[in-house]
């Protein structure tokens, strides 16, 4: 047994008892990564002599340790800033942006648990794309199979916990960032209610979409991780200021009685068939649980590709104008007067994804269009919200699969932007709605690829939804594989 | 919804402060005319009496007090930027 198979309780308990030392989870981390990392590609910096000094310290403290995060080793996307280590979104435009002047609140906020950063994770060049092809570096590849993508845009997240490098990560999800990468390399991924957690220091990709989450092993772990990220912020003006319910409690409770909705926008053609048989053996474990599922309709569902990539895309126009030369990141040599040194730096130091969503942004807002395009896309929005919110009426859950495909291989979606859009088809929705959901590990298909179980539920009801998957968990041994590169035998 | 042109690329390419080489205008062209295109598939829906959505949260503008803290120092704040001269960041000229 590796230290990594153990349970964030399980570990808290080890470190007290002083059967393992913090020394020993971070020499593990760092051992895996050496090991591994140069097939898989997750990590973009490494944190290591800081993360083993602070190991030291930690180790000194164990008896006041009080949470389960403690001395536990972590990775975090290289979007949200990290104080003093280098973050790079992925882009050569932030290649040179080594020492940046603050962390982000949930930086800040697993520092104050003394959780252990030990490196920063690639990403689809911020936060844009499905499957790390964007990346501005090498790929990040998927654990169970490197000739295929872990997928994107949190796909060195999940990869690292996939390969067992880190005990969790943090994420990021705009369309599925986080959970469609969970799907691909079987491990659990929560994209939170809109506004639960602070998004101060995230790199802005779309800021009514964007939303920060935990990546673990299971589902216990994730709802640990998340209690320790979420809460009001005043450095965030979108933070919600809700009440924080213990989501450890929810696990206790079990799904008798639960009312499930499967919208059947998300089993009809172009879902694949292994896909499909995955979810309705899972639908048929939590009817053996007491719960019941019926059909139901999303009815704008095959509206919301559309409307995402016009919003998203108007969102990063506007934010990514950030990017210039002139306060930090690269400049280029190759300007003579101000707004050239603009246009040549930012050309220069975008790849060609971030370049197109500029450009499709800047056409949608632009004076002519923004009514045809933007609001229009807009109040599709508020259709697809309304979908979600009837549904909820009725039922408790939604559940059907996180992607319509397990993970495809390198290079095989890489040429036609719209096919790879397609791909975020499940996922999409729920941030138009800013409701929270999860992909848990259901099955796998033939060539031994992870598919993901997305479990959606309404604002602010992250419990519902550990309820629901942790009796999946419960029930299932999914989580327990492990691919070749995670140790597995 | 009309096909969006060349000239129109190039005039979102500067608005955007890219600059892009006629073979990205080739490519751009193509690519943002069949997004535009794919995103048509929104005029089937009838929207007339639907309020847009600009936020999902029923959040009001959220306002802090006005009044000065710490943040960062000066000399951090220079630290990243590729030139700086006498605490303030450089740039290339503005006109030629």
């Amino acid at each position: 047994m590796s230290v990594f198979d153990y349970t964030l309780k399980e570990l808290q308990e080890k470190l007290h008892n002083k059967e393992i030392t913090v020394s020993e989870l971070v020499n593990a981390s760092f051992d895996q990564i050496a090991a591994v990392d140069g097939d898989v590609k997750a990590f973009l910096t490494l944190n290591e002599e800081a993360a083993r000094a602070q190991a030291k310290e930690l180790d000194e403290q164990v008896e006041s340790a009080d949470n389960p995060l403690f001395g536990i080793p972590l990775g975090v996307k290289d979007n949200m800033v990290t104080k003093g280590l280098r973050t790079t979104c992925a882009s050569q435009i932030l290649d040179n942006f080594h020492d940046p002047l603050y962390d982000a609140t949930v930086v800040e906020k697993l520092a104050k648990e003394n959780t252990v950063t030990i490196g920063k994770l690639n990403m689809d060049e911020f936060a844009m794309g499905s499957s790390n092809e964007n990346s501005s570096y090498e790929g990040t590849r998927n654990p169970w199979n490197t000739d295929y993508v872990p997928g994107g845009s949190s796909g060195g997240s999940a990869a690292a916990v996939a390969a067992r490098e880190v005990f969790f990560s943090l994420g990021s999800d705009t369309g599925g960032s986080i959970r469609q990468p969970a799907a691909f390399c079987g491990v659990v991924g929560l994209k939170p209610t809109y506004g639960l957690v602070s998004r101060f220091g995230l790199v802005a990709f779309a800021s009514s979409l964007d939303q920060i989450g935990p990546i673990t092993k299971t589902v216990e772990d994730n709802a640990h991780l998340l209690q320790a990220i979420v809460g009001h912020d005043p450095m965030d003006s979108t933070s919600a200021n809700v009440a924080i319910p213990n989501y450890s409690d929810a696990l206790k409770q079990d799904v008798k009685g639960l009312k499930i909705a499967v919208p059947k926008e998300y089993l009809q053609e172009g879902i694949n068939e292994e896909v499909k048989t995955a979810v309705m053996s899972a639908l048929k474990v939590y009817e053996d649980l007491g719960a019941t599922w019926e059909e139901v309709s999303l009815p704008h569902s095959r509206y919301a590709v559309a409307a995402y990539y016009l919003l998203s895309s108007s969102e990063a126009s506007a934010n990514l104008a950030r990017f210039d030369g002139v306060r930090y990141g690269v400049r280029s040599e190759n300007a003579k007067n101000m707004i050239d040194m603009f246009k040549h730096s930012r050309s220069e130091g975008f790849g060609d994804e971030v370049k197109r969503r500029i450009m499709l942004g800047t056409f949608a807002l632009s004076s002519g269009y923004y009514d045809a395009y933007y609001k229009k896309a807009q109040k599709v929005r508020t259709l697809i919200k309304n979908d979600f919110e009837k549904v909820f009426e009725d039922y408790d859950v939604i559940i059907g699969p996180t992607t319509p495909t397990p993970a495809f291989k390198v290079g095989e979606k890489v040429d036609d932007p719209l096919t790879m859009y397609a791909n975020d088809i499940l996922t999409i929705p729920v941030n138009l709605a800013g409701v929270p959901g999860m992909s848990i590990p259901c099955g796998f298909n033939e060539q031994g690829l992870p598919i993901g179980l997305q479990i959606i539920a309404k604002h602010f009801d992250e419990s519902m939804i550990f309820r629901t998957a942790y009796a999946f968990e419960q029930a299932t041994d999914h989580h327990k594989q492990r691919p070749a590169l995670g140790g597995a035998k | 919804m009309a096909e969006i042109s060349k000239d129109q690329v190039r005039h979102v390419a500067h608005l955007a402060r890219l600059a892009i080489t006629e073979e990205e205008v080739e490519t751009m062209t193509q690519q943002l005319g069949d997004i535009i295109h794919y995103a048509e598939l929104l005029n089937d829906l009838d929207t007339n009496n639907v309020e847009p959505t600009t936020h999902v949260l029923d959040l009001k503008n959220v306002m802090r007090k006005d009044e000065p803290r710490k943040w960062i120092e000066k000399e951090d704040a220079l630290k990243n930027a590729p030139d700086h001269k006498n605490g303030q960041f450089r740039v290339p000229s503005i006109l030629e």
